[in-house]
């Protein structure tokens, strides 16, 4: 290197740019969002599930039915995502349970960032369920965790039974299948087994309720299901609040 | 479709790494893209473009690096290059698959100045 003309010095050197080795995911930056609301969520003792399908799954009527049943007993509230309006939340306001719309305009998914904006709006809710409604799109909201405890993906029968092949993230990504409008299934052509053998192609653990939101058959087992991931998220927050009470003790008696 | 949020949070990333490492301009990203992580390399590139003018890296070349894809079969324990998560393992023929790596999206380096 003759340093006059700078003949074989590194390209870079001459040009001032340096290259730098790093490791950062495009995710972390939601993810953060989701760890910061998954603490919040905590701490409310909010079960948290994520709703997710294609549009016109029926996610909507689902919610509805699922309030009236556990408005009273248990406290409950939901964000809505969708592009736009407000007709959802209308809806959901008025079986009396307090909703937070979020419209994404031009995105495709709700991401843990605006959920923590929309939590904002329900900070009274303790001790219960919160629903967040997806938008209606079984490709982009697989890859954004918002902090939930699992995602919830509906299919209806009226979609088509190969459902879990086409789109096999969202059913990797979720921890409970439910196949809505068991009422169609003598006007489809849609084979249960197979669809639920398929989505457990792609996700062994995968759990499924089938229902019909509409007539209220198989309602039953969703709601049971609902409350007992309610009552194990309570009985776990016990067990933790207990250990906290007993260090504080520990520690009062210490001094 | 999501590639424009992905590309948003890339450029908020390249801030950050900015002010960290000290640099203020970005001329070129390497990107790893797994073949499950999602997104479509062109609408990537086309995000990439529509998300860098105005910012720190307005004007620099994404290079998106493929990355291998590889599952462990739940049934006979053999680890597999894969290229979706549909495929059965081709050893066994069991579908209970799980993914080792090929999911993630990741800069990987950076040129800067």
């Amino acid at each position: 290197m003759c340093g006059i003309c700078g003949c074989k010095q590194p390209k870079d050197e001459i040009s001032g740019h340096r290259h730098l080795d790093v490791e950062l995911d495009l995710f972390s930056l939601n993810d953060r969002h989701a760890q910061t609301n998954r603490e919040r969520f905590a701490r409310q003792s909010l079960l948290v599930l994520n709703l997710v399908s294609s549009p016109g799954a029926g996610k909507t009527l689902l919610l509805e039915q699922t309030l009236k049943a556990q408005l009273g007993r248990i406290a409950v509230g939901v964000i809505e995502g969708d592009q736009q309006t407000s007709h959802d939340a209308d809806r959901i306001r008025a079986t009396g349970a307090p909703a937070v719309q979020i419209n994404t305009g031009a995105a495709c998914h709700l991401d843990a960032h605006m959920v923590g904006h929309a939590l904002e709006e329900l900070d009274m809710l303790r001790n219960g369920i919160l629903y967040i409604e997806n938008v209606g799109n079984l490709v982009c909201p697989a890859n954004f965790d918002l902090g939930e405890a699992a995602k919830v993906v509906i299919l209806s029968v009226t979609e088509g039974d190969d459902k879990p092949l086409k789109y096999p993230d969202m059913f990797v990504a979720a921890q409970m299948m439910v196949i809505n409008k068991l009422d169609l299934l003598p006007h489809v052509d849609f084979d249960l087994e197979r669809c639920i053998d398929y989505a457990r192609r792609v996700n062994p653990e995968i759990q499924v309720i089938q229902l019909s939101a509409q007539t209220g058959e198989g309602m039953q087992a969703w709601l049971d299901w609902l409350e007992e991931s309610y009552q194990t998220l309570v009985a776990h927050r016990i067990d933790q609040l207990e250990q906290e009470l007993a260090g504080l003790k520990a520690l009062l008696e210490r001094g | 479709m999501h590639e424009v949020s992905l590309c948003r949070a890339l450029v908020e990333l390249l801030r950050q790494q900015a002010e960290q490492d000290g640099f203020s301009r970005v001329h070129a990203v390497w990107l790893q893209v797994g073949p499950l992580a999602a997104v479509v390399p062109e609408a990537m590139a086309l995000a990439f473009e529509a998300c860098t003018p105005g910012t720190l890296a307005e004007g620099a070349r994404l290079h998106l690096v493929e990355e291998e894809a590889r599952a462990r079969c739940r049934c006979c324990g053999g680890c597999w290059r894969i290229s979706s998560r549909l495929e059965p393992c081709p050893d066994c023929g069991a579908y209970e698959l799980d993914v080792l790596s090929g999911d993630a999206l990741t800069i990987s380096e950076l040129e800067v100045e």
